[in-house]
């Protein structure tokens, strides 16, 4: 079991937006002809600046509120791309592990939740690389598989999916892609990341990534002619 | 345009959808679909499926135990 006496409990009802109540921002280290002194802002929050400041200089109650902050994008962000509740919570807890180390580190060259969410999205791709992901698939780009051939196998205008995707089949769908098909799903058309942020965190061509992108959808597409309405009445 | 063609023009437009897709034009504007019901089928599914799958994921609360593992482990590592 987990019981510890570590004293630190994240702050649940911490608003993600609200501003008010929070002490200003720790030591000065601008210059003083700067009309506001104090450290560099390194978030437009300003609940998220105070503890990110606080938990930059050791303070664990701050860190416990960044993790509050931020717990349910970062889970949330895990699941979609493992898509297992178990490795979603281990991924998840490491995202935050690194996250304490590496603390100290944030300079505000991007946003705080940017940087967060990209060593997340490191942290999954690390665990995926050791269980033996080769992103397939990448390579496998110019070769695609009999279902995945343009032209005869997408058939039938009858069956166009159009305005009829059944939520549970789809879901299972994406579950069942390859791994490597499925992370860029997830970070395309679910996360919003552009082809080039993509190439650059999987050290991979923008090419391999909107070609794999493709075959991920062409996939789900397949799969959804085979299984159009699995689920039952909602 | 006989059935050759017209397949060979499917294979050549749906080689260029991922780039038409993911460099955000409008593919649906491409002449190739004007006489292609297979093609445009395609392309909305692809849509669709995109769109879908953007309404399917919520955001989710992580069990509260997560917190305590997290705080566990720093202990360990900062002792």
């Amino acid at each position: 079991m987990h019981q510890s006496r570590f004293p630190l409990r994240p702050l649940d009802s911490v608003p993600e937006q609200l501003g008010g109540g929070m002490p200003a921002p720790l030591a000065d280290s601008s210059p003083p002809q700067i009309p506001q002194p104090g450290p560099p802002v390194l978030s437009s929050n300003p609940v998220e600046a105070d503890a990110l400041a606080r938990a930059q200089a050791g303070d664990h109650h701050a860190f416990a509120q960044l993790y509050s902050l931020h717990k349910r994008r970062i889970y949330s962000l895990c699941l979609r791309m493992v898509g297992n509740i178990s490795e979603a919570e281990d991924l998840t807890q490491e995202a935050f592990l690194q996250l304490h180390r590496k603390i100290a580190t944030f300079r505000g060259d991007s946003a705080f939740s940017t940087w967060l969410h990209r060593m997340a999205i490191n942290v999954v791709l690390m665990q995926l690389r050791k269980k033996g992901l080769s992103l397939i698939s990448l390579d496998e780009a110019m070769e695609p598989a009999v279902e995945e051939r343009p032209g005869r196998s997408f058939g039938e205008p009858d069956l166009t999916l159009s305005g009829a995707i059944d939520r549970m089949a789809l879901q299972k769908a994406i579950d069942e892609l390859p791994s490597g098909y499925r992370l860029i799903f997830v970070l395309h058309d679910i996360e919003g990341y552009e082809h080039n942020e993509i190439a650059s965190m999987l050290d991979c061509s923008i090419g391999n990534s909107k070609s794999q992108l493709h075959k991920a959808r062409l996939k789900l597409r397949a799969a959804l002619r085979i299984h159009p309405h699995e689920e039952g009445p909602r | 345009m006989n059935d050759d063609q017209k397949e060979m023009s499917c294979a050549a437009f749906q080689a260029q959808l991922p780039d038409l897709i993911g460099s955000g034009e409008t593919a649906a504007d491409h002449p190739h679909l004007r006489n292609c019901e297979l093609c445009r089928a395609l392309l909305a599914d692809l849509e669709t499926i995109a769109e879908a799958a953007r309404q399917l994921f919520p955001i989710v609360e992580p069990p509260d135990e997560l917190w305590e593992h997290i705080e566990s482990a720093i202990k360990k590592e900062t002792s």
